[in-house]
């Protein structure tokens, strides 16, 4: 039996060394004083510095944020609505429309891409052609068009994003007794209220979990932005893709370590907030459910889109 | 029932953000340059049969891998103590926050051929290898990218298996291997199939795994239709034709792939 549970650690140490191994090189050379990626040369911190001086890429470090908390801010709240009233909804249209939100995760994020690509031109043409007429009619010049860039990327995201949202919220919303809100409302709770005082603190775990999982997913896209941003905006995963061409800089790699630990810190507090919560009211939930999501009530599956 | 309402904004937002795209990319399929109803681009795939069976054999390869990979450590997972669980299930996620080109940017200063694989190799007396710029370059980036699909939905439906079912198989007399076999296994199915969906999807249609570890000798369908919409061979009519086929392809599999699997779960076929 113990020979076993060595056999099993050695087993996962084994690939938490392969998930790491290309991790601990970036981090490792962010520090070296020389721009070679496989050669060491002494520690120095001149990338970060250097960093701060390049607006290129901190101007795509804000887009890329940017663009993730906004659409992390917009999925979770219409992700939110939604699930509520897919929840009251009969089965049929409920799981043809669950079939619909899923398309975006199971889809393959080129054709994601390239067909949100395609309506967005398709739109700014119908929309040019459009403000043609209005103008002539009116006699005014007004620009009317919808061009690739930062608009168009939010939109994208949201879309690819909503999807995550309601799937961490559904299954919160089963376990939910629906006798709970009605007795809210019986004891004279105004709908609103009893939405918030009785059905948001039992889902907000499954809220927190599609949240964390969007914004990942945000911030981890490289295809669907590619697709949608067009030349004017760039993320940080487009810059570094635009570099692949000649020699990434590490410069990259000296922001990527940042936001890297940036991210582990607050995991990090969020587990020590949480495990402080369990031992005062032993309620498990909160945040890292992203991870016991998976274990308990599983939204349809972790899906996440690669 | 007002609360079904709630529901209407985001009906309106997936017809046109997710329902009208795919229907642009069917008319674009169907059409040529002038906008004229036309097959040519179907016609002319046979063109490509070389690209989308490169593509869909490595995808193959790596979704395997990740299967043989993914599963035993779900099930070895399943069975450590929770914190063990959740500390190892944090760090399957947690490369995920590097971004990925980077993550894949980095495999090529570990497998160059002075890269670091090839300099431990030396360092233990073996001789280098040659693994950048090939195939095999392509299946150890969609492994290392792709892994964690495959693991957590597997590990979600383990987790999930009632442990009394276990026992009254081990009641029965049934000895571990049995109880994997005729137990775990079967009941982890809807897992293993979402997975492999998980896995294979983005393995057949990346483009960025395939230029920066195989070094623009495997031409990969993502590659294919990356160029017909962004690269210098612009056209997309071509490229949702090829996206269309890709597509079709592999709904086909992951049908014959439920069929096979009893079709279990709802929640993955398109």
């Amino acid at each position: 039996m113990r020979k076993h549970r060595v056999g099993s650690r050695l087993f996962i140490g084994l690939i938490a060394l392969f998930l790491y191994a290309p991790i601990v090189v970036l981090i490792v050379f962010s520090f070296n004083a020389t721009k070679s990626r496989t050669l060491w040369a002494g520690f120095s911190f001149e990338w970060y510095i250097k960093l701060f001086q390049d607006s290129r890429i901190m101007s795509a470090c804000t887009t890329t944020l940017l663009v993730a908390v906004l659409a992390t801010l917009i999925a979770m709240v219409v992700g939110t609505a939604t699930a509520i009233g897919f929840s009251s909804m009969k089965k049929r249209p409920r799981s043809f429309f669950l079939l619909l939100n899923n398309i975006p995760l199971i889809n393959a994020d080129i054709i994601t891409g390239v067909s949100l690509m395609l309506l967005f031109v398709f739109m700014g043409t119908a929309l040019a052609g459009f403000g043609r007429i209005i103008n002539h009619m009116v006699g005014t010049s007004t620009g009317f068009h919808v061009q690739l860039g930062f608009l168009t990327l939010l939109l994208a995201h949201i879309t690819f994003d909503i999807p995550y949202v309601i799937l961490s919220i559904t299954p919160k919303l089963r376990q939910l007794d629906k006798n709970l809100f009605e007795a809210a409302q019986d004891l004279g709770a105004p709908p609103w209220q009893s939405f918030w005082k009785v059905v948001l603190p039992e889902i907000r775990p499954g809220i927190f979990n599609g949240m964390l999982i969007a914004f990942t997913m945000s911030i981890d896209d490289f295809v669907i932005s590619y697709f949608t941003a067009g030349s004017g905006v760039s993320t940080l995963a487009m810059e570094i893709y635009s570099m692949t061409r000649k020699r990434i800089s590490p410069e990259i790699n000296a922001i990527s370590t940042l936001l890297f630990l940036i991210v582990l810190l607050l995991l990090i507090i969020i587990n020590i907030r949480q495990v402080r919560q369990d031992k005062t009211n032993a309620r498990p939930d909160t945040m890292l459910s992203a991870i016991d999501t998976t274990e308990e009530d599983s939204a349809p599956y972790p899906t996440m889109n690669a | 029932m007002k609360k079904r309402g709630l529901a209407i904004p985001y009906i309106i937002w997936m017809a046109i953000f997710v329902v009208s795209p795919l229907i642009i990319v069917i008319i674009y399929a169907f059409t040529n340059e002038t906008g004229q109803f036309s097959l040519e681009h179907f016609q002319g795939m046979g063109l490509y049969s070389g690209v989308f069976g490169t593509s869909f054999f490595l995808a193959f390869v790596a979704t395997a891998f990740c299967l043989l990979i993914g599963y035993p450590l779900a099930y070895v997972l399943s069975r450590e103590s929770p914190n063990v669980r959740k500390i190892s299930l944090i760090l399957i996620m947690l490369p995920m926050w590097m971004n990925f080109l980077l993550r894949t940017y980095a495999w090529m200063s570990i497998l160059e051929s002075n890269g670091f694989l090839n300099r431990f190799l030396v360092f233990i007396g073996l001789p280098p290898l040659h693994i950048i710029n090939t195939e095999a370059a392509v299946v150890i980036g969609m492994i290392y990218n792709f892994l964690p699909f495959m693991v957590l939905p597997i590990y979600s439906v383990i987790i999930k298996i009632d442990h009394k079912v276990i026992e009254a198989a081990q009641d029965l007399g049934a000895n571990s291997i049995v109880v994997f076999r005729r137990i775990i296994f079967p009941l982890s199915l809807p897992g293993v199939l979402s997975g492999i969906t998980m896995v294979f999807i983005p393995s057949v249609s990346t483009f960025v795994i395939s230029k920066l570890l195989g070094g623009g000798m495997t031409l990969l369908l993502g590659d294919l239709i990356e160029t017909q919409f962004l690269g210098n061979t612009y056209n997309p009519h071509l490229g949702s034709a090829i996206s269309l086929v890709m597509m079709a392809i592999v709904m086909i599999c992951m049908a014959v792939m439920h069929r096979f699997g009893e079709g279990e779960e709802e929640a993955v076929l398109l």
